[in-house]
């Protein structure tokens, strides 16, 4: 949580929020996905997972240690792990 | 020949999901007429039973590793697709596909479901695991379901036996269909986001009601993946796994190898004396019986890793763990084959299938031989147990607990995983430089493990490994037991060294002798190249032959290994084990999992190079200590 905050001191509080600063337990929406700054085939990984534009999620879990990576992500009754540069492509938009 | 024969049954293909308790409906549809190419891994391999129909015929059914789509986007997704589509080189495609779905995850597991159903081959689709949508407080309408995607719905709860008949049923339905020459009339091809849309209608119309989402699966992630509590967990479990296969595993240990004595005895009273008898007992019992004896070993490891996967933890460790693999430049899950391969690396190297990004795979293979695997376990006892004295490391109130004999072997095993790291590291920074890798993966639901599949599972590896013993580690034990007796020693003459072995191991120990090895170790590292724990077995045949007929098991080896080597002998033997590549079984998965020799020739290499270099610093840096 210390660096959701520090993210947006650095870069203004306008910055849209993306999936990696959603706080923990919070439903949102992915309102769009920078694909191209993903790998082909994590995106096609992750689209297949139902992680895609439309989908409700909800940060369930943080991993450990410094940065705390991965995500745990809760989409529908499932949940995927991720890491955060893939959550940092996505944009949400909290319900 | 019977009458149904007359039509040519088409093969059946278990698809869905992963996690959508396909290995469990498997079990279940086949029971133990199963027939595995070689090394399985859960859900890696091909399996492929038979399956009885309720007219009495019997059809072939292959599980088919869990996929979420037909595009593949790692190497055993690539395998699924390749049989469905009829790409795999002698694997005719399964004409009538089995879509498991998961019945509380239906709206995610519906969009792989339409994509096979588009192929317009006749599909039936088994409901899983209805049991825990319940649970879940879900109530889904099967009927709904199948009207909406124009094909047969049956719920089924496999591990309950639940639904089992109506699904053979319907698969016989499917066949007839076939077997009347009914054509694929493939259907339009939706898009991704388009099924996604459709699974969505298609789910919702389906599920009746909906209550309490799932609360234990979050709250058992809380604990289990807790910031803070989780890793601890995570060690704790680790640490009772290892436990319990060096302390549980003795009792049963001690029994085979009493077993092994007393079948010795009994061949030595009913035979009079001579080459025969001796070929029987010192050759055949010692060295087959002396592996034959980690036995129970392997099983309680095989039982903790397969327990841990089929409860979904597996998936957790890989996530508490995939922070530091990533410091390697790894994944989370890479995680999953480097622990089967404490075990063995060779259901290890295959479960990198699972594995997305090439370099990430690559790197995981390379260093899987590092895990101490079991068949290096039999190796480390004799030498511990000979060596080693067993007594407290100090006397504090904790320290006096934890025994010597048990700190080496802690310090072997955390040397192959510093040592793994390390290469890990070197490798992806050089040879596998890439792109770090990312780690996306299922967290599944928790469940039991039933004693059905575990069984099933535990039986598979018992049957392996006895196979091996009776096979390889026999031919070989023979092999060396006649190097060993011929030519015959002159009067007054030492046998081994009169042998055609003593011979090879005299000029192998040339270029051993640097780093501390004699003529023995050099003996018994020849025949343990084609696998590990030979060495245990070429040691006792060797020590047993030079010394006559003297009752000569593992018993006795201890005290002759004491007579002939030097504690850092001992210690470079060890730790050349770590490191050193002596198992014909990796090798030769690993050219089947790359494609070529190039990289199981780099991993040999590398290993006898670490091997060499580890045993030498060990002998002189023990030497230098005053061992």
């Amino acid at each position: 949580m210390q660096y959701a905050i520090n993210y947006g001191t650095l870069t203004g509080m306008t910055d849209p929020l993306t999936l990696d600063r959603l706080t923990l337990g919070r439903a949102a929406r992915i309102a769009s996905v920078d694909w191209a700054s993903l790998a082909d085939d994590e995106g096609r990984r992750l689209r297949a997972l139902g992680i895609d534009v439309g989908a409700e999620v909800q940060v369930s879990h943080r991993g450990v240690f410094a940065g705390a990576d991965p995500l745990a992500v809760a989409v529908g009754r499932m949940t995927v792990a991720l890491r955060r540069v893939h959550a940092r492509a996505m944009q949400v938009v909290e319900l | 020949m019977n009458a149904p024969a007359a039509i040519q049954l088409a093969s059946v293909a278990l698809v869905g999901n992963p996690n959508a308790g396909k290995s469990a409906l498997f079990n279940a549809l086949t029971g133990a007429r199963q027939k595995i190419a070689n090394y399985p891994g859960v859900t890696v391999e091909r399996k492929t039973g038979r399956l009885m129909l309720p007219s009495g015929a019997s059809v072939d059914l292959t599980d088919l590793p869990g996929s979420y789509s037909l595009s593949p986007s790692s190497p055993d997704e690539a395998v699924t697709r390749d049989v469905i589509l009829g790409h795999l080189p002698g694997v005719a495609a399964p004409q009538v596909l089995v879509v498991v779905l998961d019945a509380s995850n239906l709206e995610q597991h519906l969009v792989f479901a339409q994509e096979l159903i588009a192929l317009g081959r006749p599909v039936v689709v088994a409901l899983n695991m209805v049991d825990l949508a319940e649970r879940d407080g879900l109530v889904i309408d099967a009927d709904v379901l199948a009207e909406g995607l124009g094909v047969p719905v049956i719920p089924t709860v496999a591990v309950r036996r639940r639904g089992l008949a109506e699904l053979a049923a319907a698969i016989e339905a499917a066949e007839l269909r076939v077997a009347a020459g009914e054509q694929a009339h493939p259907r339009a091809h939706l898009g991704m986001a388009e099924r996604r849309l459709e699974a969505r209608g298609l789910a919702n119309a389906a599920i009746l009601s909906e209550t309490a989402k799932h609360r234990l699966h979050s709250r058992l992630d809380g604990v289990l993946l807790h910031p803070w509590i989780g890793p601890l967990i995570l060690l704790a479990t680790l640490f009772v796994v290892f436990q319990a296969v060096f302390v549980g595993a003795k009792p049963f240990a001690d029994g085979l190898q009493a077993g092994v004595d007393a079948l010795s005895d009994m061949v030595r009273g009913a035979m009079p004396p001579g080459l025969l008898r001796d070929f029987l007992t010192q050759g055949v019992l010692a060295g087959v019986g002396s592996v034959v004896t980690f036995l129970p070993q392997i099983l309680i490891l095989f039982f903790f890793l397969l327990s841990l996967e089929a409860s979904g933890y597996m998936a957790r460790a890989a996530f508490l763990m995939d922070r530091m693999m990533a410091s390697v430049g790894l994944s989370g899950r890479s995680f999953i084959p480097l622990l089967s391969s404490f075990a063995c690396a060779v259901p290890g190297i295959m479960a990198t299938r699972a594995i997305a990004d090439p370099k990430d795979r690559l790197t995981t293979i390379l260093i899987a031989p590092l895990m101490t695997c079991s068949a290096r376990l039999p190796v480390y006892a004799v030498i511990i147990a000979a060596f080693i004295p067993a007594r407290p490391i100090g006397s504090g109130a904790i320290s006096s607990h934890v025994g010597l004999q048990g700190m080496v072997l802690l310090v072997l095993y955390l040397s192959g995983i510093v040592g793994a790291m390390v290469v890990a590291l070197l490798l992806r920074r050089s040879l596998t430089k890439g792109d770090a890798s990312g780690f996306i993966m299922e967290l599944p639901k928790y469940q039991l493990p039933r004693a059905k599949d575990l069984a099933i599972g535990l039986g598979q590896r018992a049957w392996i490994f006895l196979r091996r013993a009776g096979t390889i580690i026999f031919q070989v034990t023979v092999v060396l037991w006649l190097l060993l007796n011929f030519p015959r020693a002159e009067h007054g003459q030492d046998q081994v060294n009169a042998s055609l072995a003593g011979h090879i191991a005299n000029g192998v120990a040339v270029v051993l002798k640097p780093v501390g090895f004699n003529r023995d170790i050099a003996l018994a590292l020849i025949p343990a190249m084609a696998a590990r724990e030979v060495a245990v077995s070429s040691l006792a045949t060797t020590y047993a032959v030079s010394s006559g007929d003297k009752e000569q098991t593992q018993h006795a080896l201890s005290a002759e290994l004491k007579k002939h080597w030097t504690l850092p002998m001992a210690l470079a033997f060890l730790a050349w084990y770590v490191f050193a590549p002596q198992c014909m079984s990796t090798i030769a998965v690993t050219r089947r999992e790359t494609n070529g020799w190039k990289w199981p020739a780099f991993m040999l290499l590398y290993l006898f190079v670490l091997a060499y270099i580890a045993a030498g610093i060990t002998y002189w840096g023990a030497i230098a200590l005053g061992l």
